[in-house]
C-alpha cells in the first residue's frame, strides 16, 4: 500500500523529517505518536503534497506509484486521504456541492460515472447520520461556523464518501468529547477492511482503545524511533516519551 | 500567496474576436453636426434633437471627473466615432431567421444559447428554454398585456408622450460629464413600459455588443413601471478584443411608480484588455432609479469585464416605504480597474435600503467599492444595511472601500459591515486534497464568496455568471 524509504523533508528551509522509513500493508492500522513538533503533521503534509513541504531525498510509493511524481489532486483521486488537524472553512460553498465535486472527481478517476444528484444526496445523508451530524450541515458552507467537534465529524463523513484506500487521521481525536470520540472511532472501524489502511496520528492512548492499531510507532525528531504493538501505546501513556530519548534511540 | 493562484488568472478573453459584418460608421469627431447626424439617422422629431443639442452644449462646458480611484490616459473625444450601425440591423430583426448569419456565428463562438442569441440580436426573449416558440410568441404575449418593449429610437417616434415625460427625469442631461455626453449622442438602447397592475409575463433581456473599431457605445435605457406593476430586466454585454481602448458611456433610468417593482440585472463582460493592460473598454455608466410610494428597485450586477469601470447604480427612495437594493459582484484581474458601488438616497419615510457588494481582485488589478447612503431630514425611520466584502487572490492586487454615510435624520438606523479576505493556500489545499484541481477550487471558492449576490439573479443568469467568473479566473492558479 505505502512504502516510505529514507525520507528527508524540509519546511521553510528547516529540515523536519530525517530519514523516515515506514511500510504499510493493505488492511493495516498504524498509529503514530510522538512529542509535539516531532513531525507527525509534516509527514501527512509531505505525503499529500501540500505546498511548502519539500522532499529533500527518499521516496514513497503508494500502490506502486511514486507518490512524489503526482499532483496533490492526483494523489487524492488515487485514494490518499488526509483528515485535517485543523479543518479550514470555505464560506458560501455548500458542503453538499463540495462533497459532490470531490466524489465526482474521484469517481471520474476510477472510470465511474458521476452519481446523480439524487443518489448522491441519499448517500451524503446516510453518511452524515453515521457520524451523528444533522443532515442540515450538508447545506451549510464547508466547515462554516462548525464547532471543533463538528468539523472533525465532517472530515470523517468526507472520508466515508470518498472511500479512500489510505486514510491519514491527524489528531482527529484532539478536542473531542468522549461521545464524539466514539462516533469518530465507530466511523473508522466501520471502514476498516482488508483493502484499506489507516495512519492514525494521536497523542492519546484513549483513541486507540477504540481504534485498535496493528502497529504503534513513535516519531521523534523526524524519524521513527520505536515500533511496537498496542502495548507500546499504553507504556507511552504511563511513562511519557522521555524514557525513549533517555534510552538513546 | 502562492504563484499557483497567480497563474490561474491568466486566461484568454473568450469573447475576443471581431466579426466581419458590414456596418455604416460615422467618421470620428464630435460637434453639433454629429449630434444632428445621429438624430437624423434615427428620424427623430425636432424636440428630441433639441434635447440632444441642449445636452451637447452643457457637455462642452463640463470637465471629466477625476475623483474615482482609477487611472487611464486622457480620452480624446474627437477621435471616437459616435455612430455605427451594422447594415443588417437597419431593419430590426423580427425573429432569428432574419438575423445576419455572421452575427449568429459570432454568438455561437461565444457559446451563447439560441434563446440568448435572439436577445443579443435585438429580439426580446424570455428565459424559457424552448426558444423558437418563444421568439414567435413573446411579442404577442407582451402586446396582450400592454407591455411596451422596443428600441428607444422607436419609442421616441411611437410613444413621445412617455419619453418626453420620463427621459432625463431620473438622470438629468447635466447630471455628470458622461450622462451629458450620452444624452447628446446616444445611439440606441431599450425602452420598457409596464402598464398599471401588470406583472410582466417574461423576463426582458437585451444584450449589447460593440463590434466596430473605434466606436463609442452610448446606450440609453428607460424603464417605466406604472403603479403596481412588476418587471425583471436582464442586461448582458460582451465586446471583441481590440488593442485600442473603447469608450462605453451608457445611461439607464428606472421609474418605479407607486407599488411597482423593478428588478434590473446586469452581467457585464466587456473586453478587459490583455495581460499587459493593453486595450479594453472604458465603462463609464450612470444608472439610477427613482422609487415612488411602496415601490422597490433592485440592482443586481456581476461585473467581470472592462479595463476601467466607473459605475454606481443608485436608488432615489422618494416615496414612503420604498425599498432600494444593490447586490454586486465586481471581479478585476490583470490590470483591470473598477470603481463601483451605489448611492441610496432616502427621501421618503420608512424607506429601506440594502447593499451587498462583493469585490474580487486578482493579478495586479484594483477594485474599489464607493457607496453613499444619504438619509434626508424628511426620511423618518429610514434603514440601511450595507455589507462590503473583498476577496483578494494573490498579493499584487488591491481592494479599497469608500463608504460615505450622510445622516440628517436622527431616527435613521444604519448598519455597515466590511470584511477583507484572501483565497488562502489552506482552502486551496483542502480542495485539492479532496481531488479538485486548482482552477476548479478557486472558482468554487470565489463562487461561494459571491453566493449572496448570485442568488438574487434569475436562475439562468446565475449559471452564466458562475461560468463567467470561472472563465475570468482561469489561469490564476497553476
Ligand atoms: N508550515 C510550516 N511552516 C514553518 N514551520 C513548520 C510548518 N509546519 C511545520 N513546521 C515545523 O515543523 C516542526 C514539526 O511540526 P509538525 O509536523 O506540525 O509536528 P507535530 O504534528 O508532530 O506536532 C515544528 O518545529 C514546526 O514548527
Ligand atoms: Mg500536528
Amino acid at each position: 500500500m505505502l512504502e516510505i524509504h529514507e525520507l528527508f523533508a524540509k519546511v521553510e528551509g528547516k529540515q523536519i523529517l530525517n530519514g523516515l522509513n515506514l511500510s504499510i500493508k493493505p488492511g493495516e492500522v498504524h498509529a503514530i505518536m510522538g512529542p509535539n513538533g516531532s513531525g507527525k503533521s509534516t509527514l501527512g503534509n509531505v505525503l499529500t503534497g501540500r505546498a511548502g513541504y519539500e522532499v529533500i531525498s527518499g521516496d514513497a510509493s503508494f500502490n506502486g506509484k511514486n507518490l512524489f511524481d503526482l499532483e496533490v489532486e492526483e494523489r487524492a483521486r488515487d485514494g490518499l486521504f488526509l483528515a485535517f488537524q485543523y479543518p479550514v472553512e470555505i464560506p458560501g460553498v455548500s458542503n453538499m456541492e463540495f462533497l459532490k465535486a470531490s466524489v465526482d472527481a474521484r469517481r471520474k478517476h476510477l472510470g465511474l460515472l458521476d452519481l446523480s444528484s439524487f443518489d448522491f444526496m441519499k448517500l451524503a445523508r446516510e453518511s452524515s447520520q453515521k457520524v451523528s451530524l444533522d443532515p442540515a450541515f450538508l447545506k451549510r458552507g464547508v466547515n462554516e461556523g462548525f464547532s471543533g467537534g463538528e468539523k472533525k465529524r465532517n472530515e470523517i463523513m468526507q472520508m466515508m464518501l470518498l472511500e479512500p484506500s489510505l486514510c491519514i487521521l491527524d489528531e482527529t481525536d484532539s478536542g473531542l468529547d468522549i461521545d464524539a470520540l466514539q462516533v469518530v472511532a465507530a466511523g473508522v472501524n466501520a471502514m476498516r477492511s482488508s483493502s484499506r489502511s489507516f495512519i492514525v496520528v494521536t497523542h492519546y492512548q484513549r483513541l486507540l482503545d477504540y481504534i485498535v492499531p496493528d502497529y504503534v510507532h513513535v516519531l521523534s525528531q523526524g524519524k521513527i524511533v520505536r515500533t511496537g504493538d498496542k502495548e507500546l501505546a499504553r507504556e507511552l501513556e504511563a511513562k511519557g516519551y522521555g524514557w525513549l530519548e533517555e534510552e538513546g534511540v | 500567496m502562492s504563484e499557483q493562484v497567480e497563474s490561474l488568472i491568466r486566461k484568454e478573453y473568450a469573447a475576443g474576436f471581431h466579426s466581419a459584418i458590414e456596418s455604416d460608421t460615422l467618421a470620428p469627431g464630435l460637434d453639433e453636426d454629429t449630434v444632428r447626424f445621429i438624430s437624423a439617422q434615427k428620424q427623430e422629431p425636432e424636440w428630441m434633437l433639441d434635447w440632444r443639442l441642449k445636452a451637447f452644449r452643457a457637455w462642452q462646458e463640463m470637465a471629466e471627473p477625476t475623483w474615482a480611484h482609477v487611472h487611464y490616459p486622457e480620452i480624446d473625444f474627437s477621435s471616437i466615432s459616435y455612430y455605427s450601425a451594422p447594415k443588417s440591423m437597419k431593419d430590426r430583426p423580427k425573429s432569428l431567421d432574419e438575423v445576419d448569419p455572421e452575427l449568429i456565428a459570432t454568438y455561437e463562438k461565444l457559446g451563447i444559447p439560441l434563446h440568448e442569441q435572439a436577445a443579443l440580436a435585438g429580439v426580446a426573449v424570455d428565459v424559457v428554454f424552448d426558444s423558437v416558440s418563444v421568439v414567435t410568441t413573446f411579442r404577442e404575449k407582451l402586446r396582450e398585456v400592454g407591455v411596451i418593449f422596443c428600441p428607444i429610437s422607436d419609442a421616441i417616434r411611437e410613444h413621445p408622450e412617455l419619453v418626453k415625460k420620463y427621459l432625463g427625469s431620473v438622470v438629468p442631461q447635466k447630471d455628470n460629464f458622461y450622462s451629458a455626453l450620452n444624452s447628446a449622442v446616444f445611439s440606441d438602447g431599450s425602452f420598457v413600459y409596464i402598464p398599471k397592475g401588470v406583472r410582466c409575463p417574461m423576463e426582458l433581456s437585451t444584450y449589447f455588443r460593440i463590434n466596430e473599431l473605434n466606436t463609442g457605445q452610448f446606450e440609453r435605457t428607460l424603464i417605466i413601471a406604472d403603479e403596481g406593476s412588476y418587471v425583471s430586466y436582464l442586461e448582458g454585454c460582451t465586446a471583441p478584443m481590440r488593442d485600442e481602448n473603447q469608450l462605453h458611456a451608457a445611461v439607464v433610468e428606472l421609474v418605479a411608480l407607486d407599488d411597482a417593482q423593478i428588478k434590473y440585472s446586469t452581467v457585464q463582460n466587456w473586453y478587459p484588455g490583455d495581460k499587459e493592460g493593453k486595450g479594453g473598454i472604458y465603462n463609464f455608466v450612470t444608472k439610477r432609479g427613482v422609487a415612488h410610494k411602496n415601490a422597490r428597485i433592485s440592482w443586481t450586477q456581476v461585473e467581470t469585464g472592462s479595463a476601467v469601470t466607473w459605475k454606481y447604480p443608485s436608488c432615489i427612495l422618494k416615496g414612503d416605504n420604498s425599498v432600494g437594493e444593490f447586490y454586486s459582484v465586481a471581479l478585476t484581474n490583470n490590470f483591470q480597474q473598477a470603481d463601483t458601488g451605489t448611492k441610496m438616497i432616502h427621501l421618503g419615510k420608512n424607506t429601506r435600503s440594502t447593499i451587498v457588494a462583493k469585490g474580487i481582485s486578482a493579478g495586479r488589478s484594483n477594485s474599489a467599492y464607493r457607496g453613499l447612503v444619504r438619509i434626508n431630514p424628511t426620511a423618518d425611520g429610514a434603514r440601511n444595511y450595507t455589507q462590503c466584502d473583498s476577496l483578494l487572490i494573490g498579493d499584487r492586487c488591491g481592494a479599497h472601500t469608500f463608504p460615505y454615510i450622510e445622516t440628517k435624520n436622527a431616527s435613521a438606523v444604519i448598519e455597515h459591515e466590511a470584511t477583507t479576505s484572501k483565497v488562502s493556500d489552506d482552502q486551496l489545499f483542502l480542495c485539492q486534497q479532496r481531488g479538485l484541481d486548482a482552477e476548479k477550487a478557486v472558482s468554487m471558492i470565489v463562487n461561494g464568496f459571491c453566493r449572496e449576490v448570485f442568488k438574487e439573479l434569475p436562475m439562468e443568469f446565475a449559471v452564466e455568471a458562475g461560468k463567467l467568473l470561472e472563465v475570468s479566473l482561469e489561469g490564476s492558479v497553476g
